[in-house]
Order: C-alpha cells, then sequence, then structure tokens
C-alpha cells in the first residue's frame, strides 16, 4: 500500500492505495465521489474525465499514485452550494443530456475547451474538441449547444 | 490488473537501475496505452516504473537547425509549442491531431515511439524528419528505430530520453483517420530538405516505414502531379476491419498528394 496526499475539490485528502489502484477507482470507491463515471475500458468514452493540475485527464487511465501531489477538481466540484456551476446549468438550459452516463464527463471536457479556446466557442471546435467523449444517446447537438452556451456564461 | 510494485525514480540513471534490476519491470510515461494494457491483462509487469517524476525528460529545446525533443514532453506540449510551431509546424500539427485533448495531456513521444503501434503517428515524423532517437546508451537514427509491429531498436531495458529534430525545409502530415480512435488508418509524412525529399508512410502496414518510392517519385520534381502514377504495394498493405488492402494503397497516394501540396 501507498500513501497518497492530494487536494480534491478544494480540499486535502490522503488515502492508502494499492499501485495498481486506478485514480477513478480512488474518487469513486474510497472517497465516494461517484459522479466520475467509467463508461469503457478501452480510454476511449471520457465519461471519467476530471481535470488534473487544471488540465482534463481521464481518470480511468491514471493511476493514483500518478495523481500524488496534484489538485484534483471532479464535477462535484463544480456547483457552489445549490448553484450550479453555468457550464452544468446551460447542460440543464439545453437539454444537452439525455441518460446523463456522460454527463460529467462532457462538462469537465466542456471547461477544458472553454479554458483553451476561450468564451467564444464555434460549434467545429466544440465538436473536434469533445473527440475524446462518446455519449450512446445520440444527442450531441444539444451537448454542443450547451457547452457554446456554458462557455458564454462564463464570460458574462 | 495484477498487482505491481510502484517506482517514481528522480533521474535517469535511478530508473535505469530499477528497471535492470526487477524481475519483468516497465517503464510508464503517460500511461496511455500501457494501462489500458495492463488492464486487459496483456501485460502484468512485476514493477512499474513512472518516468513522470523526472525533470530531464521533458522540455523542448531549439539549437540551430535542431528541435530537441524530451522524451516525456507530452502531445499538448508539442503542440502548443511555439518553438516547435516556428520550426516544424507539421510536428506540431501532428501532434495536435493524435487521439483527443485528455489523452494529449499525459500521452508522451517516448511512449509513442517505445510502443510503434502500425497506426501510431510520431513514427512518420520520426522516420520522414530524418531524426536521431537518443536513449541513456547510444543514438539510433530515426529510420533504423522501428522494427516491426510493435517492435523497436530498443533493449529489454533502455530508456529513450529525448528525440532530435532537424528542421526540414518545408513538411507536412496527413493522415486518413479512424474517427473512434483518431489513430492514422494511413498517414503519410513528406519532408523537403536540403538533401532532397523524404517520406514515410503510417498506418498502412505493419510497422512505419521510409517511403524509398514515394522518394524518387518527388525527386525531380516535388509536386502532388509528380504521383499522379504512383501506385502503393497493394499485397504490402494491412487489411482489417476499418479499410482493405486496395483501399489503404489508394490512400498512401492520396495523402502523400494531400502532404506534398500543403508544403508548398
Ligand atoms: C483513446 C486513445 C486514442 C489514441 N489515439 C492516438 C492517435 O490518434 N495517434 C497516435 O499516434 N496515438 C494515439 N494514441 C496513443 C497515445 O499517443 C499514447 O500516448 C502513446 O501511444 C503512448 O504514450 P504514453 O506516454 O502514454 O506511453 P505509456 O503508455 O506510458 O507507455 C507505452 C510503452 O512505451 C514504453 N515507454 C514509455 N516511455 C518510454 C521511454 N522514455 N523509454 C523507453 N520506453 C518507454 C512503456 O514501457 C510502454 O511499453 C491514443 C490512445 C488512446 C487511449
Amino acid at each position: 500500500m501507498s500513501t497518497i496526499n492530494l487536494a480534491v475539490n478544494g480540499q486535502s485528502v490522503s488515502g492508502e492505495v494499492e499501485p495498481r489502484t486506478l485514480l477513478v477507482e480512488f474518487l469513486r470507491e474510497q472517497l465516494r465521489l461517484t459522479g466520475t463515471h467509467v463508461g469503457c475500458d478501452t480510454s476511449q468514452c471520457g465519461a471519467c474525465v476530471v481535470m488534473v493540475d487544471g488540465k482534463s485527464v481521464k481518470s480511468c487511465t491514471m493511476l493514483a499514485v500518478m495523481a500524488d501531489g496534484c489538485d484534483v477538481t471532479t464535477i462535484e466540484g463544480l456547483a457552489d452550494g445549490a448553484d450550479l456551476h453555468p457550464m452544468q446549468q446551460a447542460f440543464m438550459d439545453n437539454h444537452g443530456l439525455q441518460c446523463g452516463f456522460c454527463t460529467p464527463g462532457m462538462v469537465m471536457s466542456g471547461l477544458d475547451i472553454v479554458n483553451r479556446h476561450g468564451n467564444d466557442l464555434d460549434a467545429a471546435t466544440v465538436r473536434r474538441e469533445l473527440n475524446g467523449n462518446i455519449c450512446r444517446c445520440t444527442g450531441y447537438q444539444n451537448i454542443v449547444k450547451a457547452i457554446r452556451a456554458g462557455a458564454k456564461a462564463m464570460g458574462d | 490488473m495484477y498487482e505491481f510494485s510502484y517506482h517514481r525514480p528522480a533521474s535517469v540513471a535511478e530508473a535505469a537501475e530499477l528497471i535492470a534490476n526487477a524481475a519483468d519491470g516497465k517503464l510508464v510515461a503517460g500511461g496511455q496505452t500501457l494501462l489500458p494494457t495492463i488492464k486487459h491483462r496483456l501485460a502484468s509487469p512485476s514493477d512499474v516504473i513512472d518516468l513522470g517524476g523526472i525533470a530531464e525528460l521533458s522540455g523542448i529545446v531549439v539549437n540551430g537547425n535542431i528541435v530537441t525533443v524530451g522524451a516525456m514532453t507530452t502531445h499538448a506540449e508539442v503542440a502548443a509549442s511555439k518553438e516547435v510551431g516556428e520550426a516544424i509546424p507539421a510536428l506540431a500539427a501532428l501532434a495536435g491531431n493524435i487521439g483527443d485533448p485528455a489523452v494529449r495531456n499525459c500521452g508522451t513521444l517516448g511512449g509513442s515511439i517505445a510502443n510503434n503501434d502500425p497506426a501510431a503517428d510520431y513514427p512518420a515524423a520520426v522516420i520522414a524528419l530524418g531524426a536521431t532517437v537518443r536513449t541513456n546508451r547510444r543514438e539510433i537514427a530515426g529510420e533504423d528505430f522501428f522494427t516491426a509491429m510493435f517492435e523497436t531498436a530498443l533493449e529489454e531495458d533502455e530508456i529513450i530520453v529525448a528525440v532530435d529534430f532537424p528542421r526540414p525545409e518545408a513538411a507536412s502530415y496527413m493522415k486518413f483517420e479512424n474517427p473512434a480512435s483518431r489513430y492514422a488508418i494511413v498517414g503519410v509524412f513528406v519532408a523537403r530538405t536540403a538533401a532532397g525529399p523524404r517520406a514515410a508512410v503510417t498506418g498502412a502496414t505493419a510497422c512505419a516505414h521510409r517511403a524509398y518510392r514515394l522518394e524518387e517519385a518527388l525527386q525531380a520534381d516535388f509536386s502532388a502531379a509528380a504521383l499522379d502514377d504512383f501506385e502503393a504495394p497493394v499485397d504490402k498493405m494491412n487489411s482489417d476491419i476499418h479499410a482493405g488492402a486496395e483501399y489503404r494503397a489508394h490512400l498512401v497516394k492520396v495523402m502523400a498528394q494531400r502532404a506534398v501540396a500543403a508544403c508548398a
């Protein structure tokens, strides 16, 4: 077992993990932050995307020990009490989800797109940047709309 | 995943010692290939040695006509690098089209070339640009590095330190990508250099290779039209659910023509 110390959603946490424990397993099973989902075992679906030191990472493809000392943000870290984050609100307003399974990863990737491309996003950019996030309810139209609206709201 | 021990050395020398002493050690860089492989139990190393704590393996330095990219430099860093963008824009563009943003934030140059996936992008650049792979033991010419599917010239516990890319006069990489993974169904990297045209093909055959016949066809006239009659050998092409051999052979020509046209 190894001891890891990291910040998760602004709070310092420490945990005992096996070297083979994935970051997503640590988040879900030890911290009970079950908003981060696992949708595949090929690192392709993006349901597990979280921010590690400000960068989007597939938490199913990082060992928990590799995140030792890092600053991690999950979907649970976005809302301010009962007030949803503008990107979450935009998903709600634009019907950017159906079953909701892929949504945490979509929202985190949406934030990553805003970080790198700013608040005024065209649809082509969002579609290209979302190629590591798969939705199986065939809802991309509204996801793209939601991310563009969320990006705009974040700039207001 | 089976159990393994984890190590995070602070220097290349320490990593070399750890891997040499492990029963069945594996280096991990970005983990974007190795971790899925371990999950699927296609690999079960006794020890995983994380190169992530070794500062000397990361970074980009331009020295005259040579762009040196450290083995642990991520695809996202190469894509965003002003230095690479100025010296070899085709290399920055290639890195920016690998996989997806999250994969690019972790995946590294060293991991990509050590893995030598037959559909990987970087091998085409390493070969076509005439790059040199530097390890903790020696220097290996880019075109001698990729030896067979998932096989390289690396010895069991050799560590890639950096790759030196000479700056070409012009270069371009065109890939016809698998829409799900973004891996190359066929990718062609062409470069116009002082010593003549250079080209490499990835995705099409068992592993990325130098495309001498493309180079020959471009020797007298570096133009897309010079490849109008070019035919890639169908019998050497991969054939799978994504594309048949004849289609791939056709794509080699089309991607090569587009890459040459983009050099103008
Ligand atoms: C969803 C998805 C899409 C992808 N799409 C593409 C794509 O479009 N094009 C593409 O080219 N690739 C693609 N990849 C692969 C990606 O580029 C990987 O990052 C890369 O193949 C491996 O790099 P890594 O740093 O993650 O290496 P790791 O997975 O950590 O290691 C891979 C192998 O390299 C060895 N290794 C790592 N570093 C060194 C070193 N310094 N010296 C010696 N050996 C070393 C390891 O021991 C291991 O055997 C994709 C991956 C995923 C998950």
